[in-house]
C-alpha cells in the first residue's frame, strides 16, 4: 500500500509547528496504525532525519496512551478502537492520511503528536477516588450487596481509559464525558456515597480550571470514545452536580 | 448554591432552563397565532387580553424578555468560551462523522433567530408600545387581526419570517431534547422526549411559517 501522510511536526511546546508531508510505501493492511508510523520512523532515522514522536504503551487498547487525530477523527475512522487497534486495512492504496495531535487548550503539545494530558490526572486527583482505611481493618468490598444493574453501569463507566478522545472529538474541547465517567463509577456504588458531594464539586471545579469547554450535547464524544462511555454518564454528572449544590 | 454562577454545568443549566421556558412560550404564542387563521375574532380577543392584562404586561412580559436576554447572552458566552477551549484549530476536523450539523451549529441557528427577533419586535412589540405609551391611542379590541395580516403584505418580509422559522426548527431539534440531558434526564423516557422534540420542533415553527404564508396569500381587501 502506498500512502501520503500529512503529519503535524512541532519541535517543542513553545515552537511553532506545521503540517509536513511524507510519502510512504510497503504498508500492509495487517499492520496497526502505530506499526505504520514505526515504519515511517525507521525510514526517517535511516535518512538521518528526526523521527515523528507519538504516544504509545500497551498497544492493545487498554492503557489510554495512544492518541492521534486521524483524518479529522480521534483514533481514526473505526469505532470502539484506540489508534493502536486501528489497522491499515481501514485505508486504501493511494490515500492521503492527515495525522494531528489531540487539540485542546488544556492539552498543550509537547512535541509533534504528543500532548500533555496531565489535566485529566489533576481532575482525577481532585476527587476521583474513595478514601479507604488501609490500617488492617479494611472491609471486603464484596461484603456490600450491590444490584447487578448498578454494578454493571459502574463498571462500564470505569472502563474509561482517559485517552482524551472525547475532548479531541468535541467541537468545544469539553472534558465532560471523561469527568462524568470518573464521577459515575463511584456515584453508582455505596462506597462512593460518603464523598459524593465534594467529589462532584471538586472534579467539576478542576475541569473548569483546566480550561476545557462547555458540553453542548452534540454526542461526538460518545461516538468517538474507544470504550463506548455513554452520554448517560454526563446526565448523571449533571444530576450529581445539581444535587450537590442543592444540598449546599 | 455555591458553584452555580462560575461552573460550566451551572451555565449549561441556566441555558437549558431559559431555553425550556422559551419553548413553552413558543407553544402558547403559536396557539394564539393559529386562531388568526381559523377564528379572527378569537385572535382579537386573546391578543387584546395579552396586550392589556396587567399580569401579562407587568409580570410575564418582563420575565419573558429576561428569559430571552439570559438565553442569548449565555449562548454567546458559552460559544466564546468553547472556541477558546480548542486553542490551535485542527488542520482537518471531520465534525460530521460524529455529530449532526444542527448540534454543531446552534450558534448559527440561534443568531439567526436573534436577528429575526429584532425584526419581529420592531414589527409588533415596538409598534404596540408606541400605540399604547407614546400615542396614547384608545383601546381597540378589533384591530389586531387587521394589523397582523398587513404585516405579511410584503413577500420579502414573509420570506424572512419563513426562513427564520426553518432555522428555529433546526435550533429546537437539538436544543429541546438537549436541555433535558443538561438537566440530568437520560433514562427510559429519553426516547419519548426525543420523539416529542422532533414533533414539536417541526410542527410549531412550520405552523408559524404557515400562518405567515397564509396571511400573505390572503390579504384583507377593503
Amino acid at each position: 500500500m502506498k500512502l501520503t501522510l500529512k503529519i503535524w511536526r512541532q519541535d517543542s511546546a513553545n515552537s511553532k509547528g506545521k503540517m509536513q508531508t511524507y510519502p510512504i510505501d510497503g504498508i500492509e493492511g495487517d499492520m496497526s496504525f502505530l506499526e505504520m508510523l514505526d515504519v515511517l520512523n525507521e525510514g526517517l532515522i535511516n535518512k538521518g532525519e528526526t523521527p515523528v514522536e507519538f504516544d504509545h504503551d500497551c498497544r492493545e487498547g487498554i492503557c489510554g496512551s495512544c492518541s492521534l487525530q486521524i483524518n479529522g477523527e480521534p483514533h481514526g475512522p473505526d469505532r470502539m478502537v484506540t489508534t493502536c487497534q486501528l489497522h491499515m486495512r481501514s485505508f486504501k492504496d493511494g490515500d492521503t492520511i492527515t495525522i494531528e495531535p489531540f487539540r485542546a487548550k488544556a492539552f498543550p503539545v509537547i512535541k509533534d503528536l504528543i500532548v500533555d494530558r496531565s489535566a485529566f490526572d489533576r481532575i482525577q486527583q481532585s476527587g476521583g477516588y474513595v478514601s479507604v482505611n488501609t490500617s488492617g481493618n479494611t472491609l471486603d468490598a464484596n461484603a456490600i450487596p450491590i444490584n447487578k444493574q448498578d454494578a454493571d453501569s459502574a463498571f462500564a463507566a470505569a472502563a474509561c481509559i482517559g485517552c482524551g478522545a472525547c475532548v479531541a472529538a468535541c467541537k468545544n474541547a469539553s472534558a465532560m464525558l471523561f469527568t462524568s465517567a470518573k464521577v459515575s463509577q463511584y456515584a453508582l456504588l455505596p462506597q462512593g456515597q460518603v464523598e459524593a458531594t465534594e467529589r462532584v464539586e471538586n472534579m467539576v471545579r478542576q475541569m473548569d480550571l483546566e480550561g476545557f469547554g462547555n458540553c453542548t450535547n452534540t454526542g461526538a464524544c460518545e461516538i468517538e470514545c474507544p470504550k463506548g462511555i455513554s452520554l448517560e454518564n454526563i446526565a448523571r454528572l449533571n444530576r450529581e452536580f445539581l444535587s450537590a449544590n442543592i444540598k449546599g | 448554591m455555591s458553584g452555580i454562577p462560575s461552573s460550566s454545568i451551572a451555565r449549561k443549566i441556566i441555558m437549558a432552563l431559559s431555553g425550556l421556558f422559551l419553548v413553552v412560550f413558543l407553544g402558547q404564542h403559536f396557539v394564539i397565532n393559529i386562531t388568526s387563521v381559523i377564528a379572527p375574532d378569537t385572535f382579537n380577543t386573546w391578543s387584546h387580553f395579552m396586550g392589556y392584562n396587567p399580569l401579562v404586561q407587568y409580570a410575564l412580559q418582563p420575565v419573558l424578555i429576561g428569559g430571552v436576554i439570559v438565553h442569548f447572552v449565555m449562548g454567546f458566552v458559552l460559544e466564546i468560551q468553547n472556541r477558546k477551549a480548542r486553542g490551535v484549530r485542527y488542520f482537518k476536523y471531520n465534525g460530521g462523522a460524529n455529530a449532526s450539523w444542527i448540534s454543531r451549529n446552534m450558534i448559527i441557528s440561534g443568531a439567526t433567530v436573534l436577528a429575526f427577533l429584532f425584526v419581529h419586535m420592531y414589527d409588533f412589540w415596538f409598534h404596540e408600545m408606541v400605540y399604547k405609551y407614546v400615542e396614547f391611542s384608545p383601546e381597540d379590541p378589533t384591530r389586531y387581526y387587521t394589523e397582523t395580516v398587513e404585516k405579511f403584505h410584503s413577500p420579502i418580509k414573509t420570506g424572512l419570517y419563513v426562513i427564520s422559522f426553518v432555522l428555529l426548527a433546526l435550533h429546537l431539534l437539538h436544543g429541546f431534547a438537549s436541555s433535558f440531558q443538561t438537566m440530568g434526564v437520560n433514562n427510559k423516557y429519553s426516547a419519548a422526549i426525543k420523539t416529542f422534540t422532533k414533533v414539536y420542533a417541526i410542527v410549531i415553527p412550520l405552523g408559524f411559517a404557515f400562518i405567515a404564508i397564509y396571511h400573505h396569500l390572503n390579504p384583507i381587501t377593503q
